[in-house]
């Protein structure tokens, strides 16, 4: 039977295909799972999981603890605006501090990029990155490939996905184009020539700037959010111009010759990266996203709990 | 590598048929009973004991496969973790006649996983369970079955394999000593 290659879940940068194939397998079990009258299962019930929020978050938060909640594992939750980090604690400080209380497992979001890989180098627990600055957001990244499975069967070879909107930003992004190439799928970004790094090409994916082309170009398209709480400057003149170029709307999905999936990492900005009735249509997947969240993360924490040794 | 045969496979089947036939003495025309086999290889028993039964009553049978991975009481105390197999209960367990079936029952554990798997689909109202080999004297737990294709005496050190033709090519059940063990 076969393991997880690692030891913590930093970033699917050091996943294996095998890796990431073997979350699938488990996930499917999992939501079988959390669709039954009885949502919960006992086998984590002597593991304890620190959710640990260094910046906000619904989604993935209620989606960690809900994960942790039907795997039977005792939950503590942190998060930073109500906690000592106001007084000047350090990071390894804070989480230490935690572990003390006899934490085997850390699922953590930090703006810091690197702040999961650092910590997993200094702190004695298997640490889950909840997403890290503008660096990596794996369990988004899984979960929106898992979707995309669902939808458009196990091969993911020949699958071309675009990721439109803010790619300099966005940790989703970064998480998505790893995972997507090691199932052996063609990724393509698009979006304002500002908000695509310069040399994202090297990563071997293509960049667009004309959404039409992108959109006829692929299979399913992933509409990020425009993060506007991480950007320094303007990069572009203004939303409404970002909408009519990068919005997706109904009109340019049905004027498509193919009927191609819309997925989005929530939480939707409606009407400028996407409009309503694109985001309700059936087309897109956004809530079963969600739905997969769950499964997927229980998952994660299933795999990687079940390598902490007893004592 | 001691090895002996407890059932081939001619005997496989009339045990198969002598359980089908003690089912249907306590469930009759099986109208509030449901059959349930245990994954991964009580399924296949399942399977057999459906199809003589099926051509029996001539009416299909309400039938599921339960996955008990989740429920083990071993987990982290593996090497390896345990991967999970497919549920399929497409049917409603609530105030039903279950019959848990399994190939092997040894220490009891698996059977205890079992129950407690089931009762996340409901409150059955009565559940019993179907071996087809008991090996007895190794319990664990106070776990024992109502319908029993064959008690054998082993040792710790001994493994029971059942083999279905559909998988390994001949229906047979054999007797085995753990290698290294």
């Amino acid at each position: 039977m076969d393991n997880l290659s690692v030891e913590h879940l930093i970033g699917i940068k050091d996943l294996t295909k095998k890796d990431i194939e073997l979350i699938f397998r488990t996930a499917d079990s999992f939501k079988q799972v959390i669709n039954r009258p009885i949502k919960k299962v006992p086998s984590l019930r002597d593991i304890t999981i620190a959710n640990l929020f260094f910046e906000n978050s619904t989604r993935t938060r209620l989606s960690f603890e809900l994960a942790e909640k039907r795997l039977s594992a005792d939950v503590v939750n942190f998060s930073a605006a109500s906690s000592s980090v106001k007084k000047g604690e350090t990071l390894i400080d804070t989480v230490n501090n935690i572990l003390a209380m006899k934490v085997d497992l850390v699922v953590m979001r930090h703006p810091n990029p690197g702040a999961a890989k650092f910590l997993s180098e200094k702190v004695d627990a298997r640490i889950i990155n909840a997403g890290d600055g503008t660096h990596e957001h794996p369990t988004q990244a899984l979960l929106d490939a898992y979707s995309i499975r669902e939808r458009h069967g196990e091969d993911f070879n020949g699958k071309k996905v675009v990721i439109v909107g803010d790619i300099s930003h966005s940790r989703v992004a970064l998480s998505n184009i790893f995972c997507l190439q090691k199932l052996g799928a063609e990724v393509m970004v698009c979006g304002p020539t500002t908000l695509i790094p310069k040399h994202i090409g090297s990563l071997g994916v293509k960049v667009e700037h004309d959404l039409r082309k992108a959109l006829e170009w692929c299979d399913v398209a992933n509409m990020l959010r425009i993060q506007l709480e991480r950007q320094d400057i303007k990069y572009f003149p203004s939303l409404r111009e970002y909408t009519m170029l990068f919005g997706l709307d109904k009109e340019l999905l049905n004027s498509l010759d193919k009927e191609i999936t819309v997925m989005h990492p929530g939480p939707i900005n409606r009407g400028v990266e996407i409009s309503s009735d694109v985001a309700d249509s059936d087309q897109s997947i956004i809530l079963q996203q969600v739905e997969n969240g769950v499964a997927i993360r229980m998952a994660i924490i299933y795999l990687l709990a079940s390598k902490i040794e007893r004592n | 590598m001691g090895k002996r045969t407890i059932l081939n496979s001619k005997h496989l089947e009339i045990t198969l048929k002598r359980l089908a036939s003690q089912l249907k003495e306590n469930h009759q025309n099986f109208e509030n009973t449901v059959l349930i086999g245990l994954q991964p290889r009580g399924i296949h028993v399942l399977e057999r004991l459906k199809s003589i039964l099926e051509k029996d009553l001539g009416k299909d049978l309400v039938c599921g496969q339960l996955d008990i991975t989740f429920y083990r009481d071993d987990f982290r105390r593996r090497e390896q973790p345990l991967i999970p197999s497919v549920t399929n209960i497409d049917f409603i367990i609530e105030d039903k006649r279950v019959v848990l079936i399994d190939d092997v029952l040894y220490t009891g554990r698996s059977i205890r996983s079992g129950l407690d798997a089931l009762l996340a689909f409901g409150r059955p109202k009565s559940v019993e369970l179907l071996i087809l080999i008991d090996r007895q004297f190794e319990r664990h737990l106070p776990i024992q079955a109502d319908y029993i294709g064959k008690q054998v005496n082993t040792l710790p050190s001994e493994v029971v394999v059942v083999e279905w033709e559909q998988l390994d090519g001949e229906d047979m059940v054999i007797l085995t000593e753990i290698e290294n063990g």
